[in-house]
């Protein structure tokens, strides 16, 4: 130590930093934040992280998830009626987004989406008639992580609904989510007027089939080369889809034609999906679901596999301790709203489509994307970095083949470690939409919204018990 | 009209707390407040607010991720506005918009990403939350850094196992409570910007550190590694670990020629073990427990100093300053029927070699903080010469030291000039990195709202003219407000003995 200047990093107060780094000392400033844990759980905490014990088979179960994401082949290869590939889809049985939830405990948005599903489904004349079949517990409800699937905002997956398939060559196991409705007055956000229902419709009988005959014409559409392009383009597959949606369209476009007998027919749907910039979300939670359910019950490993919210609970699961769900209140997103509405009208935060910052997208490849900084009200375009910078230190690698040309060509951060959420006090970043917190009137803005601390101390703890058991 | 008291809680926000403590200070200057707090809400924290009438339903549920925004105001139309402003402060601090100045930092979210973005960093310097400290400190050293913890409040359990595990990787571990070093010429955290020399220098004190090399600096000599160890490292629960590690390390410094060593008295078991040391060390040492004689078995090759201007001048071969003490108390006017000197130091060192300055020169001190030599008593003594630290533990609960925040020394000066006992008022300023930018402000705007008929003021500064407050210019602005500047704090005591002398 006595020999050279030396080369600091200072964890703490910032003005030691500063001093050094006006005397030309190398220095790195760490923004500390006290770490999620007391007590006994940072005892548990500090198992969990020491290299030369318990912290080794941990990092080494981790490195097997990294690798099983790394590894995945996600390929959209079809799109079909939801109860022919989720066979538990039958009468009077509703998928949703989130951690599981009852009717009772269902905010206004997702009870909106389950009576105008109940009404599309013919369970009931009306939507009155549907709310009171949902509350008399003829309905069951799962949530779509049960059933190899996800959904945007409500999530709602019924058994006529039309799904995407996306399947992940290099393990074989295949994923699904709902086609995207487009904006407005949707049923993800909780509308379920007749116009909803009948866009839903036309989905399932008409756009649905056609994009499966091209998908199966074409041989499929491989997606991370996709992504990749997309994350140079300035899409983060979370609030900004418009370039991963343009190379999809463009990729399908010409087998859609040659599957098409019927010019008007052809031009609503290339209209349709070409008018809607988050056509591709959809696609991409997909995508991330065949992704992390691979990496699913890797004993000891404590990376996060599914995060996700019902509007009322945000739920995480992690590899090491398989099925459990810990969840903890959803928070309110911070953003921006479209004019005419406030934070008064906001839905807490909800959706499936959490899934893609489980994958090293979204909130955690801000810095590929700094529109959306500005639009989600995250700060100025160039903090964007700061947020992907700041998921980096929370992830387990980076993801060499989805880069980001303004960090260098950085990978995305992925494989969220439960250890270094606990560890930082650094929680994931989610970028969001906001729902209007009644049925029916759709998004009311984007911003973005933490995932509570409380999972991931949770599932620390859980996994702590696990590994110290084995 | 009863005030109202109106709470805000920030869930998952944290700003370390000096940052906390200016912003509440600021917000304290908004109209129509009477008290105001930022704190995280820890429970010792949710503790003090509710002592200080601060806490409410809101912040009682704040947990330790939280932050709690506390006001007490006249309306709740002025707790509203101070909210606001508090808020606005914040936001400002975390949009990156940092007071303090500077070249620019690299930053991360966690020590081991620092580490990938700056590959060469050899050593971490520690500033969180003592609770805290050592959890951070640990993985830095498992990161092959060597370690500064400013923090205070680690376990001496938690000091001892860090040494250890430190002295098991060949790091090292300076601290806890270390608040100065000195590192190939870097000044860490507390520290002077003086020369490089031959001299290192080995301290369980900041400001006997500081003090020592600038009085170095002014002797023409200068430091080749100030190292600090903590104020514990001596006692027999941690062994002396790392003032032995940094003697074998500037005995093997090529740059280093002589060793000061400036600390309390070892423990009985670890006073063999050093003394061991010292005996076989190849280079002169001089030693200083200050306040505190020889201690018995301490090797006759090493030279003994009972202050820290008689450390730094068997240092350098003679005396590092120059002051006829008679003279200059003879330039003060003394008050009538004022016979006591009160003494109100913001650094702790400088407070203890004062009170063995004057005692020696047959002075009765008492102190807050007393040397063998003197005896306790706290603020409000009526009629002793007595010398207050405002570093300690006392005046820094919840607070920032007043080497940071001068403002603290303004209610005792205030208070020690208007006192009819008092003949002569001693003080301690202390220049250099970390410290306040303009320390000598809340002095001399005091000393000019008290008025001239009250006591006389000696002060010394500890800086030198190449630290950021500039020593010049602070010198002179004390002289301008009628203060009588000693040219080192040892030197200052003495003024004051001899100004208790003329008195008689």
């Amino acid at each position: 130590m006595l020999g050279a200047r030396p080369g600091v990093v200072n964890v703490g107060l910032a003005g030691f930093a500063s001093d050094l780094a006006a005397q030309g000392v190398p220095v790195v400033g760490v923004d500390w934040s006290p770490p999620a844990a007391h007590g006994a759980l940072l005892d548990v905490l500090d198992r969990l992280e020491d290299p030369s014990g318990l912290g080794a088979r941990v990092s080494a179960a981790n490195g097997i998830a990294l690798e099983r994401m790394l590894a995945a082949d996600p390929v959209l290869v079809d799109v079909r009626r939801a109860d022919e590939v989720i066979p538990a889809l039958g009468e009077h049985v509703i998928l949703h987004a989130g951690p599981p939830i009852g009717w009772d405990r269902m905010c206004g948005p997702m009870r909106g989406a389950v009576a105008g599903a109940i009404v599309l489904e013919g369970w009931a004349a009306d939507l009155e008639a549907a709310a009171e079949l949902a509350a008399s517990g003829a309905v069951t409800f799962h949530p779509n992580h049960h059933f190899d699937a996800v959904g945007p905002m409500t999530g709602i997956t019924t058994r006529s609904m039309a799904v995407m398939v996306v399947e992940n060559r290099a393990f074989g196991n295949r994923a699904y989510c709902t086609l995207n409705e487009g904006l407005g007055k949707v049923m993800r956000f909780g509308g379920n007027d007749a116009e909803v229902r009948a866009r839903l419709r036309w989905l399932a009988d008409d756009l649905g089939p056609a994009l499966a005959e091209a998908l199966r014409a074409s041989g499929g559409i491989a997606l991370k080369g996709l992504v990749a392009r997309g994350l140079s383009m300035g899409d983060e597959m979370h609030q900004r889809n418009v370039a991963c949606t343009s190379l999809l369209l463009r990729a399908l476009a010409p087998a859609l034609a040659r599957c098409s007998a019927d010019a008007a027919r052809l031009a609503r749907a290339l209209d349709f999906m070409g008018g809607n910039d988050q056509f591709f979300l959809n696609v991409a939670m997909a995508m991330g679901k065949a992704i992390m359910d691979p990496v699913r019950g890797i004993p000891s490993s404590s990376v996060v596999t599914a995060m996700s919210r019902n509007g009322t609970d945000f739920g995480i699961r992690v590899s090491g301790t398989g099925e459990r769900w810990f969840t903890a209140p959803v928070e309110m997103p911070r953003g921006l709203y479209f004019p005419g509405f406030t934070e008064a009208d906001a839905n807490p935060d909800m959706g499936d489509s959490t899934i893609v910052e489980t994958i090293g997208l979204g909130g955690f490849a801000m810095a590929a994307a700094p529109a959306v900084a500005g639009f989600v009200g995250a700060g100025r375009a160039s903090e964007a970095a700061t947020y992907t910078h700041a998921m980096a230190a929370i992830s387990t690698g980076r993801n060499p083949e989805w880069t980001i040309p303004a960090l260098d060509f950085a990978g995305v951060p992925c494989g969220i470690d439960v250890r270094r959420v606990v560890a930082s006090g650094v929680a994931p970043t989610i970028n969001t939409g906001i729902a209007h917190r009644e049925p029916g009137i759709g998004q009311v803005g984007a911003g973005v919204v933490r995932a509570p601390l409380a999972c991931f101390t949770q599932a620390l703890e859980a996994l702590g018990a696990e590994v110290g058991d084995a | 009209m009863s005030a109202v008291v109106v709470n805000e809680v920030r869930r998952g926000f944290y700003l370390d707390s000096v940052a906390l403590m200016r912003v509440s200070a600021a917000v304290r200057e908004t109209a129509g407040v009477e008290a105001a707090s930022l704190m995280i809400g820890t429970p010792s924290n949710l503790e003090i607010l509710a002592e200080a009438g601060l806490l409410a339903d809101a912040g009682r549920a704040a947990g330790p991720n939280d932050l709690v925004l506390a006001v007490r105001a006249t309306d709740d139309a002025a707790a509203g506005a101070a909210l606001a402003a508090a808020v606005e402060r914040l936001d400002g601090l975390a949009s990156g918009a940092v007071e303090e100045g500077g070249g620019r930092v690299a930053h991360a979210a966690t020590l081991e990403q620092a580490m990938t973005r700056l590959p060469q960093a050899r050593l971490a310097l520690i500033s969180v939350p003592g609770a805290y400290a050592a959890r951070e400190a640990r993985r830095a050293l498992r990161a092959g850094l060597h370690v500064m913890i400013f923090s205070d409040n680690v376990s001496i359990e938690d000091e001892r196992a860090l040494k250890l595990e430190a002295a098991e990787r060949g790091l090292l571990v300076m601290g806890p409570d270390c608040g100065t070093a000195l590192i190939g010429g870097t000044p860490l955290a507390f520290a002077n910007a003086v020369p490089r020399g031959d001299v290192g220098l080995v301290a369980a004190s900041g400001t006997g550190m500081q003090e020592v090399s600038v009085l170095l600096a002014r002797a023409g000599a200068g430091v080749s590694h100030g190292i600090g160890v903590g104020g514990r490292d001596l006692y027999d629960a941690v062994g002396g670990l790392s003032t032995l590690a940094a003697l074998d390390g500037l005995e093997a410094d090529p740059g280093t020629r002589s060793i000061v060593l400036i600390s309390k008295p070892p423990g009985a078991d670890t006073a063999a073990r050093v003394a061991h040391r010292l005996a076989a060390c190849t280079k002169p040492v001089v030693a200083c427990f200050l306040g505190h004689p020889a201690p018995p078995g301490l090797p006759p090759s090493v030279r003994y100093a009972s202050t820290l201007h008689e450390a730094a001048s068997l240092a350098v071969g003679r005396s590092v300053t120059t002051c006829d003490a008679e003279a200059l108390a003879g330039r003060l006017t003394l008050p009538a029927n004022a016979g006591v000197v009160r003494g109100l130091f913001t650094g702790g060192t400088l407070c203890a070699e004062a009170q063995v300055v004057l005692a020696r020169a047959g002075v009765a001190v008492a102190s807050n903080a007393p040397v063998p030599a003197a005896r306790a008593a706290s603020e409000g003594a009526v009629g002793v010469n007595l010398l207050l630290d405002l570093g300690a533990d006392e005046y820094t609960l919840g607070r920032p030291h007043p080497m940071i925040e001068p403002v603290v020394r303004v209610e005792p000066l205030r208070a020690a000039l208007a006192d009819p006992s008092v003949a002569v008022v001693l003080l301690d300023v202390v220049l250099g990195h970390g410290a306040h930018a303009d320390p000598v402000a809340a002095v001399v705007d005091t000393i000019a709202a008290a008025g001239a008929a009250g006591p006389a003021v000696v002060a010394s500064v500890c800086g030198t003219d190449a630290d950021p407050q500039g020593l010049g210019g602070q010198v002179r602005r004390l002289e301008a407000a009628g203060v009588v500047v000693a040219p080192s704090n040892a030197d200052a005591a003495a003024v004051a003995a001899a100004a208790l002398r003329r008195i008689g």
